[in-house]
């Protein structure tokens, strides 16, 4: 035990485990935005495919087990993420007591730049998101339909606003997730060079592009009226 | 040249520093930046004022003494080079340039330019060496070590403790001089019986002075030697190792 609480004490410890709960938020978002395309195929297959992830696993599972398991599993990946982001950010913001009165920014990617504030933006879009389409609470949305998600989905986001805060959320998980995915080789210790065009950087740009595309053509589809 | 220098000027630790604008008439291209100090210096000392105190000891590049931030960048305007090595031909005539000490509260202020690195050197303490009596120097050949090992092994032993990495890092980190000093000894077979508690207690050390790395990639790009963030990667994979 004193050895699992001397690695969380260290910043390489901590910055172990966001990596690791990076490596599940991210799978976490890449299926999500995979089991959304079923957008596409009409209200059936959409709302038989939410129906599904609360059946699968049954009988061995109860109703929602699975669901249930997931949800715990996500719940505490993105309390250790946030709890060291914070820790790291504010131990950090006292390395430098006196600011310089000038100083470039050499190589840092504007991604680099903004994973902490850029992560406060995910968060509260993420408590957003729930209370808009999982909670279905009247004051997020005004004609929610428990269990019939096609619809939930679409008069959501014909609502302009609406489809305005996912498309920044969206925009902001995928700088997010492009310097996340390239940090979380560097934290776990693979790499193979620090040549910019290595297998690192190329995996964090397209796995950041696939979903960040997946996810901004949803409020698109709606918005332009090709999924109505 | 004609070359106006906004310099930080700062009597002592507990001082109040200030910028102190200089213009220079007659700075020469062929100079290196300290050999601009020095003639500053001298005209301030020809006037009765206290010349800027910086620190410096080959000029070679090599020591790793000097160092300033020039313009908001570590060692200033060019890339692999040690403050020592710039010469004024990098700089425009007529510009103005900015020269500020490291910033970092592990590295405090002595005087104007002159900072205080001892906690470089207490991380090298904490296990930057091997255990063992050292003896006459042995036969080159009895251990064979692959060429590119010991080439690595080489990149990362260039390291020659300037500062540079901590004073560019947005979050003052000190993790590619530590990873540097813990790679050298892990990639050769004389450092591997202390390999694992060498990165913990050295890691530990750095850890109770300075930030901690996001990744930036800033320090690679102000550091001397060029040394990689590759080796940072290497150090957290021996210190994760070692954890679990
Ligand atoms: C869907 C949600 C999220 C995903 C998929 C995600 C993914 C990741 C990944 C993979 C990393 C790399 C870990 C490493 O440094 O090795 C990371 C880093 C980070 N995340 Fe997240 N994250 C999410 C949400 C958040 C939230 C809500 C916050 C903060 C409130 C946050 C703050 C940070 C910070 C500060 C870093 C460190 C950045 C750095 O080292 O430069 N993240 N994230
Ligand atoms: S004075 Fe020795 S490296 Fe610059």
């Amino acid at each position: 035990m004193s050895g699992l609480s001397n690695f969380y004490r260290s910043a390489v410890g901590k910055k172990a485990l966001m990596a690791v709960s990076g490596i599940v938020l991210f799978g976490f978002v890449l299926v999500h935005m995979l089991g959304n395309l079923k957008l596409y195929q009409g209200p059936e297959k959409l709302n038989a495919y939410a129906e599904w992830l609360r059946e699968v696993g049954s009988p061995v599972l109860p109703h929602s087990g699975l669901l249930w398991i997931a949800r715990f599993v996500l719940l505490a990946a993105v309390g250790i993420h946030i709890l060291a982001a914070t820790q790291l950010t504010l131990r950090n913001w006292q390395a430098r007591p006196q600011k310089y009165k000038q100083r470039e920014v050499l190589e840092a990617t504007y991604a680099s730049r903004t994973m902490r504030w850029g992560g406060v933006i995910i968060g509260l879009y993420v408590i957003y998101h729930l209370a808009h389409l999982t909670w279905g609470r009247p004051w997020v949305h005004s004609d929610f339909i428990p269990g019939d998600v096609y619809h939930n989905v679409v008069s959501g986001f014909q609502i302009w606003w609406v489809s305005g805060i996912y498309i920044v959320a969206q925009v902001a998980l995928g700088f997010h997730l492009y310097h996340g995915l390239w940090s979380m080789f560097q934290s776990l210790g693979w790499w193979n060079s620090s040549n910019p065009q290595d297998w690192r950087r190329r995996f964090a740009q397209v796995f950041a592009w696939i979903i960040t595309l997946g996810n901004l053509s949803f409020p698109l589809a709606v918005l332009t009226g090709l999924v109505k | 040249m004609r070359l106006t220098l906004h310099v930080w000027r700062q009597k002592n630790h507990d001082a109040q520093g200030r910028f102190v604008t200089y213009s220079m008439a007659d700075a020469s291209p062929a100079m290196s930046f300290l050999e601009l100090l020095d003639v500053l210096n001298e005209q301030l000392t020809e006037r009765g004022e206290e010349p800027i105190a910086f620190e410096h000891d080959c000029r070679e590049g090599i020591c790793g003494s000097c160092g300033v931030m020039i313009n908001g960048r570590a060692h200033g305007p060019e890339k692999g080079t040690a403050t020592c090595q710039l010469h004024m031909r990098k700089f425009k005539d007529g510009e103005v340039i900015r020269v500020e000490p490291w910033r970092s509260k592990a590295f405090p202020v002595i005087k104007d330019l002159v900072v205080d690195r001892a906690p470089f050197d207490k991380i090298v303490q904490a296990g930057g060496f091997i255990s063992v009596n050292a003896g006459g120097a042995p036969e080159a050949n009895l251990i064979p070590i692959p060429k590119p090992t010991a080439e690595k092994a080489m990149d990362a032993a260039e390291c020659i403790g300037c500062g540079a990495c901590v004073a560019q890092c947005p979050n003052g980190a000190a993790q590619l001089f530590t990873a540097a000093k813990v790679s050298h000894l892990a990639l050769l077979p004389q450092g591997q019986p202390e390999r694992t508690r060498r990165v913990q207690k050295m890691v530990d050390e750095m850890e109770s002075y300075f930030g901690s790395c996001t990744n930036f990639q800033e320090c690679e790009a102000v550091c001397p030697k060029g040394i990689s963030i590759e080796f940072i990667a290497r150090m957290n994979r021996d210190y994760l190792r070692g954890s679990i």
